[in-house]
């Protein structure tokens, strides 16, 4: 063979579950995997508009998820509000930089990182750009595979406040916040998954290979 | 010898038959197609029974301690998730609740059903269905990132009272390396090439990879 060929110039598809490749009855109809049973998609239904619709809320949502309290100190009558900023100022000053690092990274930057890269992909395929595909796939897998470690400060406010309860000396409440950045990892992560790399592809791959 | 399209760029490409511990990367975007294991079963179930051990201690026993003026406290995952509820942060303790304790039981659990299945010949549909399942709750499961936050917690915790360390926690570090290890040591791919079809010799028809019938 000259060319390389994709599955879906072959009139193929490759079955997202159990990779069995099939021979799509008809385009619009491609029906179901005779192996494993599940709907065949030749590409991820209306994968730009939902991953859109997905970044779009997590933007929102990450507004508020950094002005707004994680967590809420109350020491005899005094409460002292937290933000997420707050947290790693305070891991900071309390000498240990490489966790408040670790929480910086992780809270602020991954974060707005995956929404920037999300829509830099989305951008660049409805432009149609055939240009560094290998490394836009890259960037696609980086944003997949990092996803999880923004949930990060939502476990360390849990179990600060699941441990901090010495009332009437002193207790720890839950912010909004958390709510919004629970908000805003959740949905950069099924907007990862609602994005399809082989659209990446699909803008002429040929000259690539 | 079998021919795929690569998930991630569609690429139609031809895998050969992979020895222990070979890997096929895809020609154009660079994405693992296969991986070839020497025993698909019994290592991933080993490594899966421990999980399920180190589940249940991960999840019954405190995870940390704190006293402060002789008082003293002490929680579990679950408890966290619950402190989270009744403060007023239900959404909040869902996500972690699912994230924490559900997504890794249900990963761990199909898995064994899967590891457990794959053992009969042909291979029941279940089979197939329970591995969707593991490979749908993977990404959900945070041990490894519940684990850092733990230690956060503890440190930030560390300048207000004495904290302890509990044994839970360990077993959630033991935990933390476990599913990576379940997952290097299996090969999806294996399985499903065992799986009795859905639907074994209708329309339409099949390109491609092994047929049940040329399995041998
Ligand atoms: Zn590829």
């Amino acid at each position: 063979m000259a060319a390389a060929l994709t599955a879906a110039q072959a009139g193929l598809i490759g079955c997202e579950h159990c990779g069995l490749l099939v021979r799509a009855a008809s385009a619009d109809e491609p029906g179901h995997c005779p192996r494993c049973g599940s709907a065949l998609e030749s590409r991820r239904r209306q994968s730009i508009e939902r991953t859109w619709a997905l970044v779009i809320a997590a933007a929102i949502c990450y507004i508020p998820a950094n002005l707004l309290p994680v967590l809420g100190t109350t020491t005899l009558g005094s409460t002292e509000y937290d933000t997420i900023m707050g947290g790693v100022v305070f891991l900071y000053t309390s000498g240990s930089w490489p966790l408040a690092l670790i929480v910086l990274i992780a809270s602020v930057m991954v974060p707005l990182g995956k929404l920037i890269a999300l829509g830099y992909l989305l951008i660049s395929v409805q432009r149609r750009s055939s240009s560094s595909n290998r490394e836009r796939t890259r960037l696609y897998r980086m944003v997949e595979f990092i996803g999880r470690w923004s949930m990060l400060d939502v476990f360390v406010d849990t179990f600060t406040v699941a441990l901090v309860q010495l009332s009437p000396l002193m207790a720890v409440r839950p912010g909004a916040g958390v709510m919004f950045f629970a908000a805003v990892v959740v949905l950069t992560m099924i907007a990862a998954t609602t994005f399809d790399p082989r659209l990446i592809w699909d803008a002429g791959g040929e000259q690539e290979s | 010898m079998q021919t795929l399209a690569c998930p991630d760029c569609d690429l139609l490409q031809s895998v050969p038959d992979l020895p222990p511990g070979g890997k096929a990367s895809c020609g154009r975007c660079g994405h693992v197609l296969a991986t070839g294991t020497a025993d698909p079963i019994s290592r991933p179930l080993a490594l899966t029974i421990a999980a399920l051990l180190l589940l249940i201690i991960a999840n019954f026993d405190p995870l940390m301690g704190l006293s402060a003026v002789g008082r003293h406290a002490s929680t579990t995952i679950i408890g966290g998730a619950y402190q989270m509820w009744i403060e007023g942060e239900q959404a909040t303790a869902v996500i972690v609740g699912f994230c924490a304790v559900v997504a890794p039981a249900g990963y761990i659990l199909f898995m064994l059903m899967v590891l457990l299945g794959a053992g009969r010949t042909p291979v029941p549909g279940w089979v197939g269905e329970m591995l969707r399942w593991a490979e749908r709750m993977r990404p959900w499961s945070m041990v490894e990132v519940m684990m850092l936050g733990i230690l956060v917690a503890l440190i930030k915790i560390a300048a207000l009272a004495k904290v302890e360390p509990g044994f839970g926690m360990f077993a959630v570090g033991v935990l933390m390396l476990l599913i990576p290890a379940i997952e290097v040591s299996f090969d999806p791919h294996a399985i499903w090439q065992r799986v009795a079809w859905v639907k074994p010799k209708t329309s339409p028809p099949i390109a491609g990879d092994s047929a049940p019938e040329a399995s041998s």
